[in-house]
């Protein structure tokens, strides 16, 4: 029973949370090593154009809860997120064709587009905050819980509860859809095949008549989509604040780098390793603890290993872990 | 136009945008924007001696520039009585322990042969390490941060001139920037970028969290000033009369007095910076360094050790923030660690730097002045903007009263428009490099 009880509280505090903020880290790495791969500089701008696209979903939200349209027990933001992908797109290509393009004709250097892209950043978040402002912003409606602790303890009859938000199951579902979708685009549509082509290595892509314009278009394309989902999400989970997703940055990156910048699947899982390292460092253990251990070993502490403030170090460290002693990541990305 | 009239009428341009300030807002705010136009330069310099001289890629410019605050702190603040016997040994004996147990793993990583051994005892060495330092550290702290937590509960500072603290803030920053090199230089640039924007937010949470070291975000206020205080000039007589000699209100100019007084400090720091950072780019050190940014390995075939001249501009430079750092903590009187922000610390100064002129020293202390005036006034500027906007609108309207609201949040999307323009029109900067 004790076993039980301790696997229950390891599973609401630390696996079920982690899951959902790994697939949400997993999107946004997914976006990044995309357009590392393809456009080859790291793009500073991906934090705020998450927020961008969650604000946008935020946006339509509310008109369509105005409008009285709801989606059942499933928040309303789900049906935003179509237009809010399609608003962060127009957004994405309007940047590409006015900024990023006149330096990829100049063939500059990639810190020179990675400055560049901090413009961009600067200009998103003005955007944002201008348009919605820099508060809290609740959007997330419909059930709140699959099963919430009460119902949990009543099915079972254990001691600890159990809660699976409804966001936290959302996010996990709809982050599947959007991997095995993007999967399936780049490994059997001529697109997809055209655009691995060209990250691979660039010449023999251009070489065998594949259009590098086109490619860049549908790398934003789907960056547009991946970062707009995951913006929503994790605004569904926590809550819609812009300067957050700048700090998401941090992370962000660390998961792609870990897992091998430019590899997909890196990607997904540097999100996973970071999501559950931040999660599991800066859980205090003695929950767990007071199950599996004799009564005369209970810890007297909180058993944190880090306070909760500096999750940013746990992805921090991994990632100069990975630098130092695996430059090109967990998945063998690019190390040029 | 020659060069030198084209400088000078450049800065003569900032300046009268001051000046026009000082006439149409009041001289107070002039001389605000020029105290802070005066550290933003400094840093400027700092960045520019890393990117423009030697193109290393720091976003971590937040960072040095809390430590420069945390030093101003642990330099003049007053030592918080009991503290030391407390508990403040026991946390110095911590932190000796956790530097003792990195120490320990780079020895046996460097000592023994690679293998499962050695990866067992680099393991066992941290996680013992970790828990003797959370051991010894954990009561130190609790028995600190009891003492009066609500005005105390830090260790205080050393009670030296305040003066004293800016080198100390270099210094300080200068220590933290050599540990950092000495792990993240040799990443390729993107990746010191985000090692860098990662270790600048990590500083922010250490100096946020350990309210032991200067008491978190329950922030230090009433630091020591270099400069006299306001009620002290006007309850001089001498004062008094010479302000009434001027004919101007005693309140107004004891405030201006002390603000030029700072202008005057701040221009001695920056104009010895300046002519070091000037006199290093002559040298045969900074085409050293430049020869360095413009082709590594031809660089490296000549003989010259990369790495380490990287690391030698990266502590310097950081320094040079952390001295800015200081200042402005000492400026404000106060530290607020919850106020550091990445956009206006750490990628604004690089909006200076870009749109100055990197490589050219003088073209970022024109970038610093330029820019913060613009991160400033563009705020009233917006807001002057969209009152002309919305004048048709009705009094009522929704979106009216959404677009003036607004307004405050211009300066952002305006400072990116500056940045890709100046990218793209003009990509050396105001003041190139030569």
């Amino acid at each position: 029973m004790d076993f039980l009880n301790a696997l229950v509280a390891l599973s609401n505090f630390v696996i079920i949370p982690a899951i959902a903020y790994g697939s949400q880290l997993a999107l946004g790495a997914l976006g990044v090593t995309l357009i590392y791969g393809i456009l080859r500089f790291s793009n500073f701008a991906h934090g705020d154009t998450m927020d961008f696209g969650a604000m946008i979903g935020v946006l339509v939200t509310w008109f369509l809860q105005s409008m009285g349209v709801s989606f059942g027990p499933l928040p309303t933001a789900l049906l935003a997120l179509p237009f809010a992908i399609l608003g962060t797109m127009a957004l994405v290509l309007i940047t590409d064709r006015v900024v990023y393009r006149f330096y990829r004709e100049q063939k500059a250097k990639p810190v020179i587009l990675v400055i560049v892209s901090m413009g961009v950043m600067f200009i998103m978040n003005g955007l944002v905050r201008f348009i919605i402002g820099p508060n809290d912003q609740k959007f997330a409606d419909g059930e709140r819980f699959i099963i919430s602790v009460r119902e949990f303890k009543a099915l079972t009859g254990l001691k600890e509860g159990l809660a699976i938000k409804t966001t936290q199951g959302i996010t996990v579902v709809v982050a599947i859809i959007a991997v095995a979708l993007l999967f399936w685009f780049l490994n059997r549509t001529r697109t997809g095949k055209s655009m691995r082509a060209y990250s691979d290595n660039e010449d023999l892509a251009l070489l065998s008549g594949i259009n590098p314009e086109r490619v860049v278009m549908y790398t934003w394309l789907i960056v547009a989509a991946l970062a707009t989902t995951a913006g929503v999400l994790y605004g569904l989970d926590k809550s819609f604040k812009p300067f957050v997703y700048f700090q998401l940055l941090l992370p962000i990156f660390a998961s792609a780098i870990v897992g091998g910048l430019g590899s997909p699947l890196g990607a997904i899982a540097g999100g996973f390793v970071i999501a559950f390292s931040e999660v599991t460092i800066t859980y205090a253990w003695k929950k767990v603890l007071k199950y599996m251990l004799p009564e005369s070993l209970e810890p007297s502490s909180l058993m944190q290993l880090l306070s909760t403030d500096y999750k940013f170090a746990v992805s921090f460290v991994i990632l100069i872990v990975v630098l130092l002693f695996k430059p090109t990541g967990l998945f063998k990305g690019k190390s040029v | 136009m020659s060069e030198t009239v084209k400088n000078t009428a450049l800065f003569g341009l900032v300046f009268g945008l001051i000046v026009l300030t000082g006439f149409m807002q009041s001289w107070n705010v002039a001389v605000l924007i020029l105290n802070m136009g005066l550290i933003s330069a400094i840093m400027a310099l700092g960045v520019n001696l890393q990117w423009g001289f030697a193109g290393l890629f720091n976003v971590g410019v937040m960072g040095f520039v809390a430590l420069g605050g945390l030093a101003v702190v642990l330099t003049s603040a007053a030592p918080v009585e009991g503290a030391w016997s407390a508990g403040g040994w026991r946390i110095v004996i911590a932190l000796l322990a956790g530097a003792g147990t990195i120490v320990a793993t780079v020895v046996v990583r460097q000592r023994m042969a690679a293998g499962r051994a050695r990866n067992i005892a680099t393991i066992a060495i941290l996680v013992v390490g970790f828990f003797l330092y959370r051991g010894i550290f954990d009561p130190g702290v609790a028995a600190v941060e009891a003492i009066n937590p609500a005005l105390q509960g830090n260790l205080g500072g050393l009670n030296l001139p305040v003066l004293l603290a800016w080198p100390m803030g270099g210094l300080l920053a200068a220590g933290v920037a050599w540990l950092i090199g000495k792990t993240a230089l040799g990443l390729r640039s993107d990746y010191l970028a985000i090692a860098t924007l990662g270790i600048a937010e990590i500083i922010i949470a250490v100096m946020k969290n350990e309210d032991w070291l200067a008491r978190g975000v329950k922030n230090v206020v009433g630091l020591d000033r270099p400069v006299p205080y306001e009620i002290d000039l006007q309850n001089s007589s001498a004062f008094i009369n010479r302000a009434e000699g001027l004919g101007m209100d005693v309140a107004t100019a004891s405030s201006l007095f002390v603000k030029l007084n700072y202008s005057i400090l701040f221009a001695v720091v920056l104009a010895i910076i300046f002519v070091m950072a000037q006199l290093a780019l002559k040298s045969p050190w900074g085409r050293m360094m430049r020869a360095i940014r413009d082709n590594e390995v031809a660089a490296e075939a000549m003989g010259k050790d990369v790495t380490n001249r990287h690391l030698q501009i990266f502590v310097i430079g950081s320094a040079v923030c952390g001295i800015a750092g200081a200042m402005m903590t000492t400026l404000d009187g106060q530290l607020t660690p919850g106020t550091y922000n990445p956009l206006r610390y750490t990628f604004l100064i690089w909006v200076m730097v870009i749109v100055g002129g990197s490589g050219n020293n003088l073209g970022a202390v024109l970038g610093g002045f330029l820019i913060w005036f613009l991160w400033v006034q563009v705020e009233p500027m917006g807001l002057w903007l969209m009152e002309v906007i919305t004048s048709g609108m009705a009094e009522d309207s929704g979106l009216k009263k959404h677009l003036i609201d607004s307004a405050a949040h211009m300066r952002l999307l305006t400072m990116g428009v500056i940045l890709l323009l100046v990218l793209r029109f003009s990509p050396r900067g105001l003041i190139p490099e030569k």
